[in-house]
């Protein structure tokens, strides 16, 4: 819950130019008069944006009705939402029960490691970001990870290179 | 709704729920399709795509010839899916190689299969095939009762709550019939937080209108109009097989107005969770719904007094629901014969760790945690190292120790041993996992998913995890215990919800059967287990090492340095202390 809040002090998100208001605009229309309807639109916002930029919290205020402090408080309080892009590639590293069992954590500290993030961080050159997830749902290959929508599963340490390695040959091609 | 499922002679299924496809089930129901075109077979044979039946780790595919008995293939890869076409769909000889053997038949010999009924044998996609199989008979059959009779039914089928408290479903509806009201709702909780857990998924994954059906049958029971299940942003696939449901029951009019040509009328939405476990504590949930930070309140007033937008609401886990059509299908009393005194009925559980077979199982009522282990788990994955401890019941539960792994698994029996039922996960450690740190896991997970609301829980749980994070690193005196002992019992009587209430459930278990370990972080400054990073040494024991050489291929840092049929040496300086060696070893011979 507290990445968002991270992400927001340490990049100072929002002071920039984002997008533009007008590509907003009719995303907030189809959801005006519903009930319940601040947190699916903040989803539909991040699911075409990839994040939840500024521009956006505003025109939602100002269309919805709400104060921006409310919005940022959905905002940060739940772990699904971005308030910075995200980088070209997201690892998703399991820490439930299971994995955390199998030697997760271990992953996790290596790749927290080599690519100089913490978990809900982007790497300086915003090609990974790199994410924690409670259970896949496929304990029998724990520890397990997942990058973009490949799974990995029983990983050791000494083969996360080589993973990391794959999707960076695949962007200079 | 698919042609082939009538015209088809031979039907050919593969399980593709979330943990077959993890292990590339998709390509190989895809490799089928495109081999059976190839030989002009595809309007012969039915290729279905089902969720997954439960066994993991394994891709599996059944073949159901027009003639000749079903064949169960395990562990198919997509280069296998060639030789099956080939020798078993037109040779028409099974391929021995890949059949299902002595481990698939023990996974489910011992299993009881009713909420899982539907699971791995049909496509969730296709409603007609839930149709075929008695599907919506039960909600008809109920339309034409007076809900007062269902209720007395469900309540005397003993059904209880499976989203962890266990709270008597019959009661509950009754409480949100009587409730005054203009609108009424029912909410179906498939927000499966615990992380270790994925049973709900697998049911929305494999037979979705299971879920759907009970809610209609209970929105008619309590006078409901909408329902709304509140599913996990996390689960994709869960979701996408909903909205298919959804809109599969309403064209066939099993949902929307007037269903059955009654006057009965319900009508389903699907909310995404946006990712935070306190979220599937039921006030917080509804907070959620209606759009805001999922933040508990006090209860009373409960939900069936005032839920969603002050509205009396009825509120279910996923397996509850899935549970009601077979009670109405098949009585109260065909029911209420299985499980045990306190507890009806089976449970679906999420078996995971250091077992030979990991999955999703079902199984009666008290049965025992070691016929758990013993039956569908196929035993320890690792003979060598000893069976230490059982956590039940996530971030609420506990760790059982071996000697009580007797213990039938009931409400009562349970809670008597300090772990709760939970929602069903359950995982199996051995000598190599500590207790201090899976305590100090729980309760980082738990810190970290406090809303804050209430002091007891923030600020508690964080005095609590920082003494274990003392005792870990070997600060810790034995007055750190008796601190952790009454801190834990102020949270428990304090704590504004269930999530602070139980918090220190793991904590106070460990406390209570594995007290000499912590004692052996604070006294010896040593961790049994090989686990707690500051009081290792990082040297090889030579009287446990067997010269394999696996450590040395673990290492990621080239700090090892071993040669066939010599012990490895570590090498101090080069060594990061990442415990890649650690997790290897089966010898425990790195300390
Ligand atoms: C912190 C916390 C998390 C919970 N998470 C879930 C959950 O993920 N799924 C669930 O069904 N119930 C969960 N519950 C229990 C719900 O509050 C509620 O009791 C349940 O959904 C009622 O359904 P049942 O009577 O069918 O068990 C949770 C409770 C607490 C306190
Ligand atoms: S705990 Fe990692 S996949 Fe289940």
């Amino acid at each position: 819950m507290t990445n968002a809040t991270n992400a927001m002090t340490k990049t100072g998100a929002g002071t920039g130019q984002d997008v533009d208001r007008s590509e907003v605009e009719p995303i907030v229309a189809a959801f005006q008069g519903r009930q319940g309807a601040i947190i699916p639109l903040l989803q539909e916002i991040q699911r075409r944006f990839g994040y939840v930029p500024k521009t956006a919290v505003d025109v939602i205020s100002e269309k919805m009705g709400v104060y921006p402090v409310e919005l940022y408080g959905i905002l940060t309080f739940y772990a699904q939402f971005y308030l910075e892009p995200r980088g070209k590639h997201t690892i998703k590293v399991c820490q439930g029960t299971a994995c955390y069992i199998m030697g997760g954590k271990l992953l996790l500290d290596q790749l927290e490691e080599d690519l100089q993030v913490h978990d809900g961080e982007t790497t300086e050159d915003g090609q990974f970001t790199l994410e924690t997830v409670a259970c896949l749902g496929c304990c029998g290959m724990a520890p397990v990870m997942m990058v973009d929508g490949d799974f990995y599963g029983s990983v050791k340490t000494n083969i996360l290179d080589s993973i990391l390695e794959h999707y960076r040959e695949q962007d200079k091609q | 709704m698919n042609d082939r499922r009538e015209t088809a002679a031979g039907r050919i299924m593969v399980c593709t729920g979330t943990s077959g496809i993890s292990s590339g089930a998709e390509q190989v129901a895809a490799g089928l399709e495109r081999e059976l075109d190839s030989r002009n077979l595809r309007d012969a044979w039915h290729v279905v795509r089902t969720g997954d039946r439960g066994l993991f780790q394994d891709v599996l595919v059944d073949v159901i010839p027009p003639e000749g008995e079903r064949v169960t293939y395990v562990k198919v890869k997509p280069k296998d899916v060639g030789t099956i076409v080939e020798e078993h769909l037109v040779g028409g000889q099974p391929v021995k190689r890949l059949a299902a053997g002595k481990r698939y038949d023990d996974f489910f010999a011992t299993q009881q299969r009713i909420v899982l009924t539907n699971c791995g044998e049909i496509d969730p996609e296709d409603i007609d095939e839930y149709l075929d199989r008695g599907g919506y008979d039960a909600l008809k059959q109920v339309l034409a009762m007076d809900p007062d009779a269902l209720i007395d039914e469900v309540e005397k089928a003993g059904l209880r709550g499976r989203g962890g408290a266990g709270f008597p479903t019959g009661t509950k509806w009754r409480f949100a019939r009587k409730a005054q009201g203009v609108s009424k709702y029912i909410i179906c909780n498939a927000d499966e937080g615990d992380p270790g857990a994925f049973m709900d998924r697998s049911v929305l994954e494999g037979d979705p209108h299971a879920v759907l059906e009970g809610m209609a049958i209970g929105a008619y029971a309590i006078g409901a109009k909408q329902g709304f299940i509140y599913c996990r942003a996390e689960y994709p696939l869960a979701l996408k097989r909903l909205d298919i449901a959804i809109a599969q029951a309403k064209e066939r009019g099993l949902l929307g107005e007037g269903i059955f040509g009654t006057d009965f009328s319900f009508d389903v939405s699907v909310v995404q969770g946006a990712g935070a476990f306190v979220c599937g504590e039921e006030t917080a949930l509804m907070s959620s719904i209606e759009g805001h930070r999922g933040i508990p309140r006090p209860r009373p007033p409960f939900p069936a007094q005032s839920g969603l937008w002050g509205n009396p609401t009825n509120i279910n886990n996923v397996e509850t629901f899935a549970n009601v059509r077979h009670i109405v299908l098949r009585g109260a009393d065909w029911y209420a014969a299985i499980g045990t005194e306190s507890s009806k009925g089976t449970k679906v559980f999420a078996l995971a760790g250091k077992v030979k077979n990991t999955g999703l199982v079902e199984v009666p009522m008290g049965t025992t945690i070691r016929q758990l282990v013993e039956g569908p788990g196929r035993g320890m994955a690792v003979k060598r190292l000893k069976p230490k401890a059982v956590q039940i019941g996530g971030p609420s539960g506990g760790c059982l120790p071996e000697t009580i792994w007797d213990t039938p698994i009931d409400y009562a029996s349970l809670s008597e041993t300090g772990a709760i039922m939970g929602s069903g996960g359950i995982i199996f450690m051995d000598e190599k996992s500590c207790m201090v740190d899976v305590a100090r896991y729980f309760l980082e997970f738990t810190v970290k998913e406090s809303c804050g609301k209430c002091v007891p829980c923030r600020v508690g749980l964080k005095r609590m995890l920082e003494a274990i994070n003392e005792i870990a690193r070997g600060e810790g005196t034995l007055a750190h215990l008796d601190f952790l002992e009454d801190m834990a019992h102020t949270i428990q009587q304090t704590a504004l919800c269930g999530l602070g209430q139980t918090a220190p459930n793991p904590v106070l278990t460990t406390l209570r059967y594995f007290r000499e370990e912590y004692e052996a972080h604070i006294v010896d400054k040593k961790c049994p287990a090989h686990v707690c990073t500051d009081l290792i040494e990082f040297v090889v024991d030579e009287e446990k090492c067997t010269k394999c050489g696996l450590c040395f291929k673990a290492c990621p840092a080239g700090a090892i340095t071993w040669q066939k049929g010599e012990f490895a040496k570590i090498d101090q300086e080069k060594c990061t202390k990442c415990r890649s060696c650690i997790n290897v070893c089966d010898f425990m011979a790195i300390r």
